[in-house]
């Protein structure tokens, strides 16, 4: 059995700043990296442009194998987390020996939701959260002409645009009644769908699948949709069987702290598969995207290296960016998806001829968030503003007319 | 890991918004309006402006960000770089920022961030008010460690002292064929002249009387010339050691031109004893002899100004420095190195006190910073053959009360104490500016 003073399980962002964090302040520890992938690290958000062929696949390794040697960690390929015994601080793999830890990581990230439609055990489809699976897709794609993607997320906008690049008739199917909702508003949405219909995309919003069909999906309407290549693309979740048993304490993730520590002192989790505090609501959530893993992983690195710099985690805000047929949308903060929260005013301007549509929503003075689609917005300062609740009251005329000017004035105050 | 990088600086109040580096960048990256520019600069609708550009983090968040490896901490430069070729435009590294440094230009059609043009900035080169900088100060940090310390490590000195900081450079710049002089002081108090049997330097250092610094290291000197070796001298000496008690000597070698370089670290008082006023204590101080009740309000005349006496010795090199501001410390120690293996060179530098003056330890740089800032202490440097040259800007200085309600010392400070010093600094750079005889290039060595 192999014993490691640091055990990290998962190779994507989560996992890689935790054991940069780590080695910022232990040197000698002995660290592991072990993940069930064949490849070296990747971020899943690349994929998309692996399955257009804009990114080669032998060149979005987030690392290489010589950064390891350099920094010391035993990296380990191809080998699946089965199991952990929290007593005895033992990790079990399949295909390698188990390990003994000292502290433990997971950042096993999530897997795709495979809905519950009727017939889809009996035809092929894809799914897109590993190289492999985009390697797949890319592979597939040059021998079809007509492609369904079932969910409308940034996954599946991303494949479908990619999709008709390559020349395929698509068609997407939505339950609900827009694209990518939870980050953008019907107004921002109703942008991305029109450049999706410009380009011949048929767009089934608020719609389910019923049955999928050799070479058809059928809908709840009765209508269908032909393909003959599926991607299924509904979401995705944390993959928790491997904690069966072993007291760590889950809902829809992995439940941490402020530290990104479990329940069990010494059992850390960061990234998709972690259910942390929110910034902007009560409880806790599955962040699930790629500036929250890095928070994350960096924070629980700190916490296993015991760096007394740490500090807690504030919570997760909601972030996105989005670029679509060459037009970009920006989704930051709470309020400008949803309904308006109480006591909360929204401001909301658009120029047709621009494709362009801006909305914030503020409230005490503060910024709660914003949506931009074809409006240049700094989503880093905003997501500041919000972190740091700035009081915008003294300027609030000229960040309403002006958010990009006037944010980069105030983060620009901060340092000298 | 531990690498120091050149950075560009932004002078915020010398900034008045003309957009000449705009112009340049656009002109340098080959865009075609100012959306293309890697600076952006912001009224703040106070009549200020404010910056956005890259600050090439070191622990960027752009980069954690990329998902697809397109964005690298370049080891060599410092430089976020940004690889067209991997980019894939999910703007995920505009989230990171939190300067608006990285950030997507629409009719560009990707991320633009600023690169520094391969270490020669042209937006810094292009500003005509001193508002943009390129510092390469970071060259000092990164050769400092490639030197041996001359000091033993573990020295007693208070936390946030800037003495140590000083006499550690400045040993290692000079390098062990050196004769160091550590008169009564914070300096030998902390250990440098040894302590407990044991050595604190690695040089030879003496500990002279406070009053016959100069005159030991006269001979010390004589006595290696007539040996026909060429070893530095050198006195790290305080203010009370150099102003008060050792200005005779001193004075004496000045006149007859000894080859010597005398560094007086002044941090106005006798701190090591007890905090007591010295001949260098500003007016209005509150020093232990000068202490605040109900009638005396600190101290009551006046600093004397050394180094103005000392210039006025006609000394080959006199200087005045501050650890704030480290790249022109070391230009004036280079001078005062080459000038005393021919002449006395005499540098002054300013040295806040956390435990003397009140003010928080983390404090000390940027108390030094404002004194500069302030004209408090004006940086000049004066060669007999050049005159006096003022190293630093001086033109709109801060208040000096943003100098003065930083450090503890001048609390109790009334309006018309605060007057009077404040008369006081703008009388000393008149009077200084009289001595000024060409404003070009660095006086070279005599």
């Amino acid at each position: 059995m192999g014993e490691t003073n640091y055990l990290v399980v998962g190779s994507s962002h989560a996992a890689l700043e935790a054991v940069h964090a780590i080695r910022m302040i232990d040197a000698k520890g002995s660290v592991a990296l072990v993940t069930r992938d064949a490849h070296l690290p990747y971020s899943p958000t690349v994929l998309p442009y692996v399955v257009s062929g804009r990114s080669k696949p032998e060149r979005v390794a987030l690392r290489d194998e010589a950064y390891f040697k350099t920094m010391n960690v035993d990296f380990v390929r191809g080998a699946t987390l089965v199991g952990i015994d929290a007593k005895n601080r033992t990790a079990r793999f399949e295909g390698q020996p188990a390990r003994k830890f000292d502290k433990l990581l997971l950042a096993t990230g999530a897997q795709p939701i495979i809905p519950p439609i009727k017939g889809l055990d009996k035809v092929p489809f894809h799914v897109l959260r590993s190289l492999d699976d985009a390697l797949g897709l890319r592979k597939a794609m040059g021998q079809a002409k007509r492609a369904v993607v079932l969910g409308a997320g940034l996954i599946g906008m991303h494949a479908a645009e990619n999709l008709v690049e390559a020349g395929l008739a698509i068609g997407i199917v939505e339950m609900q009644g827009q694209v990518l909702p939870g980050y953008f508003d019907a107004k921002a949405s109703g942008l991305i769908e029109k450049a999706f219909a410009a380009h011949k995309v048929t767009l089934k919003l608020g719609r389910k699948a019923q049955e999928i069909k050799s070479g058809a999906v059928v809908l709840d309407d009765g209508s269908e949709l032909p393909f003959d290549l599926l991607l299924v693309s509904t979401g995705v979740k944390p993959e928790l069987g491997y904690l069966e048993g072993s007291g760590v304490a889950t809902e829809r993730g992995i439940l941490v702290d402020a530290r990104m520590n479990t329940n069990v002192e010494g059992i850390f989790a960061a990234g998709d598969v972690a259910q942390a505090k929110l910034f902007q609501a009560e409880g806790t959530g599955v962040a699930g995207i790629l500036p929250a893993a890095v928070e994350q992983g960096r924070i629980a690195g700190m916490a296993m290296a015991g760096d007394r710099a740490l500090k807690p985690y504030p919570g997760h805000v909601s972030l996105n960016t989005y670029t679509f047929f060459g037009q970009q949308a920006i989704s930051v903060g709470a309020g400008v998806a949803g309904p308006v929260p109480a006591g909360a005013e929204t401001i909301e301007r658009a120029d047709a001829a621009k494709n362009a549509y801006l909305r914030l929503a503020l409230k005490d003075n503060r910024l709660l968030g914003a949506v931009g689609i074809n409006v240049s917005l700094d989503p880093g300062i905003l997501w500041q503003l919000i972190l740091r609740k700035v009081d915008l009251a003294p300027v609030m005329d000229r960040f309403q007319a002006d958010p990009l000017a006037v944010g980069r004035v105030l983060m620009s105050r901060l340092w000298r | 890991m531990g690498k120091a990088f050149d950075s560009i600086v932004f002078h915020g109040k010398n900034c008045d918004g003309c957009g000449d580096c705009v112009t340049a960048c656009v002109k340098a990256k080959g865009g075609s309006d100012a959306l293309s520019s890697r600076i952006k600069i912001l009224p703040d609708g106070a009549g200020g402006f404010e910056l956005a550009l890259c600050r090439q983090c070191g622990e960027a968040k752009c980069v954690m960000n990329c998902p697809s490896g397109a964005l690298t901490k370049n080891g060599d430069s410092g430089v976020i770089d940004w690889a067209d070729d991997k980019c894939v435009n999910c703007l995920l590294c505009t989230v990171g920022c939190a300067y608006g440094g990285i950030t997507y230009e629409a009719q560009i059609g990707h991320v633009i961030k600023c690169d520094q043009c391969g270490g020669q900035p042209a937006c810094v080169a292009a500003c005509p008010h001193d508002a943009l900088a390129f510092s390469t100060i970071a060259g000092i940090y990164n050769s400092y460690g490639d030197k041996e310390d001359m000091f033993a490590p573990g020295l007693s000195a208070c936390q946030g002292c800037n003495s140590e900081l000083l006499i550690r450079h400045t040993m290692r710049r000079i390098g062990p064929n050196a004769v160091v002089a550590a008169p009564p002081g914070c300096i030998p108090g902390m250990g440098t002249v040894g302590y407990n049997g044991k050595t604190g330097a690695k040089v030879p250092i003496f500990h002279p009387l406070l009053t016959n610094t100069s005159s030991m290291l006269a001979g010390i000197r004589r006595y290696y010339e007539r040996q026909g070796r060429d070893v530095t001298v050198v006195a790290l000496a305080g203010d009370g050691g150099t102003v008060d008690v050792g200005f005779q000597a001193l004075s004496g070698a000045a006149e007859r031109g000894e080859h010597i370089l005398y560094i007086c670290v002044d941090n106005e008082g006798y701190m090591n004893t007890g905090m007591q006023s010295s001949g260098s204590t500003n007016y209005g101080s509150w020093t232990s002899t000068t202490p605040v009740g109900p009638s005396l309000k600190g101290k009551r005349s006046d600093g004397k100004n050394l180094p103005m006496v000392m210039m006025m010795h006609n000394c080959a090199y006199v200087a005045t420095a501050s650890l704030s501001h480290m790249e022109d410390y070391y230009a004036k120690l280079d001078q005062a190195l080459e000038t005393s293996k021919n002449g006395f060179a005499y540098v002054h530098v300013y040295a806040p006190c956390p435990s003397g003056w009140r003010f928080h330890s983390s404090k000390t740089i940027d108390i030094c910073r404002l004194g500069v800032e302030t004209n408090f202490i004006p940086l000049w440097e004066f060669t007999p053959k050049g005159g006096l040259r003022f190293t630093l800007p001086t033109e709109n200085p801060r208040p000096i009360t943003d100098y003065l309600k930083a450090i503890g010392k001048y609390r109790h400070l009334e309006p018309a104490q605060i007057e009077h010093i404040q008369h006081l600094a703008d009388e000393r750079l008149s009077l200084l500016s009289k001595f000024v005889r060409d404003t070009g290039a660095r006086p070279a060595a005599e």
